[in-house]
This record gives C-alpha cells, sequence and structure tokens, in this order.
C-alpha cells in the first residue's frame, strides 16, 4: 500500500493527516531529508510559505525533494504549498522549489481580513460544487503549456492547477470535510506506482 | 476588479477562516519584535508570524506605569517589513483598540494581560470584529470562557517578560489535564463540570467529545531557550510564542533560529542539542516565586 508523506515542519499537517487516515492511507510525517525516501507521493500543508521555505533549507531537503519530485514522485500544495512549488512568484521571497510551471502572487487577495469561502467547480471532481477555504490565500497569474488549470474564481482566475504528477490549489481542502481532492491525489499515487 | 466580483459568491470572516488563520501558524514560533529591522531578523528566521510592539514584555515590566497599544506608525512599518502575518496586542477588554487595529488590518489580536487592563470584569467580545483574536488561559476554564467570547486561538499566560518557564509549564499542564478530565467524565457530569469551569456548556461538552480545545493552542510566557520550546511542544501545545526570550538575549539571530529548529524537531534530542550550542546568554531570568503579586501579569484578566 502506498505510503503518502506530509511535510510537516510547520502549517497545518495534522488536517492534512486526518483527511488521509479518514481515506484509509498510511500516512508520514516527513520532517527530515531520509524521510522523504520512505514516502510514495508528498503534500506541502497550508502554512506560511515564508517559514517552510526557510525551513526546507535550514534542515537541507530542498535539492532531494526537487529531485525526487523529478523523477516522478506525486506532488500536492494546498495555499502556501502551491507558493512552494512554483516556478516564480511576483514577490522577491521566498526563492519556490521551481517545480510547476506556474507564476504565483502571495497573499493575493489582501490580509486576513479578505480571507473568504467560495464555491468552485472542479474538473475531475464529479457532483456538488465544492466549498473551498481561502485563507490569505495565493492566486495563480499565468500557467505553462504543459499545465492544465483545472479550477477558476468567478473572474476566471486560476486556483487550482495540474501539471502531470503535480497538483496545486490555492485553497485548504483539508479543512473540510469534503475528501473529493485528496481522493484525487490518492488516485494520482496509485497511477505512478502502476 | 477581482475582490468586487468575489464578494457576491463568498463570504469573509466566518468562523473556520478566524480559525482556519490560527491552523496555519501549527508547529510555528511567534516572535516579538519593535522594529522592522527585528521583524526581518524574525522572517528569516523561520517565525510564521511577528507580534509588533513598541516594547517586549520584560521592558514593560521594568518601566511600570500604563502599558497600551502600539502607536500604529511602529505597527505599519513592521507590516510592510515582512510578509508573514503579523499581530498586535490590545487591553483586555478595550474594544475601541481592537477596532482601531481591525483598521490597520492587523491579521491577529492579541488581547493581552502584558499590557494594563481595561476593564476588569469585561474581555472583548470578539464576535463582533472581522479579525481573529488570540487570549491568554491559565485553565481550560479561562480558555473556554474566551472561546466562547469569540477567540479563535488560545495561548498559555505563562508569566510574560521573566525568561521563566515555570508558570508556563503549569498553565499548558493545567488546560491539558483539565480536558483529559473532562474527556473521561460521563455525560451526566459535564452539566456540573461546566458549573465548576465556569465555562459555557456547550463548549465543554465539545471537549468532552474531541478531546482538545476548539481552536488552536499556543504556549507563552516565558520561554528563553530552544529546551524551553520544545518542552512546551512535548507537553502538548501547537506551537509557541517567543516574547523578550529573542531580542533580548545575547545573540538573537542564532536564538531566533535555534527556537525555530527546535519547535519543529521538539521530538528529537540530537536536532535540539545542536542547535543549543554557542548561543551565549539567554535574556535575563526572574523568580516568580519571589515576585509581589501585583506584579504578575497573569493574573490580569479572569
Amino acid at each position: 500500500m502506498a505510503t503518502i508523506g506530509v511535510l510537516a515542519i510547520q502549517g497545518d499537517f495534522l488536517e492534512h493527516r486526518q483527511m488521509l487516515e479518514r481515506l484509509g492511507s498510511v500516512v508520514l510525517e516527513v520532517r527530515t531529508r531520509n524521510e522523504l525516501d520512505k514516502v510514495d507521493g508528498l503534500i506541502i500543508p497550508g502554512g506560511e510559505s515564508t517559514t517552510i521555505v526557510q525551513l526546507l533549507d535550514i534542515f537541507d531537503m530542498r535539492d532531494h525533494l526537487v529531485n525526487l519530485v523529478k523523477n516522478g514522485m506525486p506532488i500536492w500544495g494546498t495555499c502556501a504549498g502551491m507558493i512552494v512549488l512554483a516556478n516564480s512568484l511576483t514577490d522577491h521571497r521566498p526563492n519556490p522549489l521551481k517545480l510547476m510551471d506556474i507564476n504565483v502572487t502571495r497573499n493575493a487577495f489582501g490580509r486576513q481580513v479578505d480571507s473568504f469561502e467560495a464555491d468552485l467547480e472542479i474538473d475531475e471532481v464529479d457532483g456538488q460544487s465544492y466549498k473551498a477555504i481561502f485563507i490569505r490565500a495565493p492566486i495563480v497569474n499565468s500557467v505553462g503549456p504543459n499545465v492544465r488549470v483545472i479550477s477558476r474564481l468567478n473572474d476566471g482566475r486560476p486556483v487550482a492547477v495540474r501539471e502531470n504528477h503535480m497538483l496545486a490549489t490555492a485553497f485548504h481542502p483539508e479543512l473540510t470535510l469534503d475528501h473529493r481532492i485528496h481522493q484525487m491525489f490518492l488516485g494520482m499515487v496509485e497511477e505512478t506506482r502502476r | 476588479m477581482a475582490l468586487e466580483t468575489i464578494e457576491t459568491t463568498s463570504e469573509t470572516s466566518t468562523w473556520r477562516i478566524k480559525a482556519g488563520l490560527a491552523q496555519m501558524l501549527k508547529g510555528g514560533v511567534i516572535m516579538d519584535v519593535v522594529t522592522a529591522d527585528q521583524a526581518k531578523i524574525a522572517e528569516d528566521a523561520g517565525a510564521c508570524s511577528v507580534m509588533a510592539l513598541e516594547r517586549v514584555p520584560s521592558d514593560i515590566r521594568k518601566e511600570g506605569g500604563v502599558s497600551r497599544m502600539s502607536d500604529p506608525t511602529k505597527i505599519i512599518e513592521i507590516q510592510e517589513a515582512v510578509t508573514i502575518p503579523v499581530m498586535a496586542k490590545c487591553r483586555i477588554g478595550h474594544f475601541v483598540e481592537s477596532q482601531v487595529l481591525e483598521a490597520l488590518k492587523i491579521d491577529y489580536i492579541d488581547e493581552s494581560e502584558v499590557l494594563t487592563p481595561a476593564d476588569e470584569d469585561n474581555h472583548v467580545n470578539k464576535h463582533d470584529f472581522k479579525v481573529p483574536f488570540v487570549c491568554g488561559a491559565r485553565d481550560l476554564g479561562e480558555a473556554l470562557r474566551r472561546v466562547g467570547e469569540g477567540a479563535a486561538m488560545i495561548r498559555t499566560k505563562g508569566e510574560a517578560g521573566t525568561g521563566n518557564i515555570v508558570e508556563a509549564v503549569r498553565h499548558a499542564r493545567t488546560v491539558l489535564g483539565d480536558i483529559r478530565r473532562i474527556q473521561g467524565l460521563e455525560e451526566a457530569e459535564l452539566m456540573a463540570a461546566a458549573r465548576d469551569l465556569k465555562a459555557p456548556y456547550e463548549l465543554v461538552r465539545e471537549v468532552h467529545e474531541t478531546g482538545k480545545l476548539p481552536v488552536v493552542n499556543f504556549a507563552a510566557g516565558g520561554i528563553a531557550s530552544p529546551a524551553d520550546a520544545a518542552l512546551m511542544m512535548q507537553l502538548g501545545v501547537d506551537g509557541v510564542f517567543v516574547g523578550s526570550g529573542i531580542f533580548k538575549s545575547q545573540q538573537p539571530e542564532l536564538m531566533a533560529s535555534a527556537i525555530v529548529k527546535a519547535t519543529t524537531n521538539y521530538n528529537n534530542p540530537d536536532i535540539i542539542a545542536e542547535v543549543s550550542r554557542g548561543l551565549g546568554d539567554a535574556m535575563p531570568g526572574l523568580d516568580v516565586r519571589t515576585m509581589p503579586v501585583e506584579e504578575q501579569l497573569a493574573v490580569r484578566g479572569w
């Protein structure tokens, strides 16, 4: 059975773990380089992107993680995780992992008082619309040719994108009880193991 | 522009969003800063948020007198220096200071016993605000009263500005011990427990069912070393506030980074040993046992 890693250096990793466990997955909290080798897929949770990137560098995990993903390990970033995966940011910091061909703006909606919830339609997610929670959320400004936008806000701006075995969402599925996107990611992990 | 379009289809400042920001801070360190430069040092060291202040608690303690909300100029200077969330303190019960901080678009308001209380009976009605609040607590009853008033995050009070962890440990053990006790009760005993805790019954019920506080629970008040931070994490809190402990130490950059690393790896003594080396002097400490009660901050609020 696949082991799903949740990067647990800062942020709401516990909520991801609980969601995955409700779906019956084997979950490992990843805090060191060596633990990266023990997982079949990795989720970078919500948190503070500056903090998460600083800590990836401080704990010397960056290069190893980038190599694993380039060699096919599925990865999913939520909110701060999307920023961490981006190729470029409109901000001068942090220095992202440059894994997904997307340009991202941090805190695109303003400060905490401007955080919001919205109903979204998401490709590959069937059934009723998805209640998404945006907290000091980022937005995708532009995507490369291999990136598929799978959900947009009403104004057309992308908030969920997929590039092969990589997924990024500007919102927080882990803070809801709706497991459809976690299920989608588990499907991506199963695909690469086949 | 985009924001108008969004507002027609979405809700802002729901409880999930207010409590949700605190979820994003978990496993992290929130540092007190008094200048933009200090805020940058904190961000570079890996702090997940900063608390914008005019004076750190140990200086507030020394200077005495009435301590109020910081000058907005100071807060704005710090907001502009960093991209991590910025918190600021208002006095207990001073809802106009809270309104001012909300107008400044601060990310979190700390209704704090470190400042001189404005109301000795009532705390701010935090449900009235879009900005989430964090409040101090010494036991479960106090924590649930604050959540009942709308706090989206709780921290232990500890004894701020002392560099002495003893009160933070006492408060964390009390809150977590109370939770374990409530969990073990029979349903019929919950009303009496709510009466004894002086806490809202519905929240006592929720703690009984979930075995945890309804909001994120951090430690604060006396953390002065990497080992102190890891101690609080091992006791079971979600993250730590470090007030005077960073910028009153001999080497703030090193201390800030060491406390962040120890907080993430709180269960790994090898890493804590490694980061504790060569930090120089921690902040000067105070003995809480010999401190007159009128100088103790934790007894402010109820």
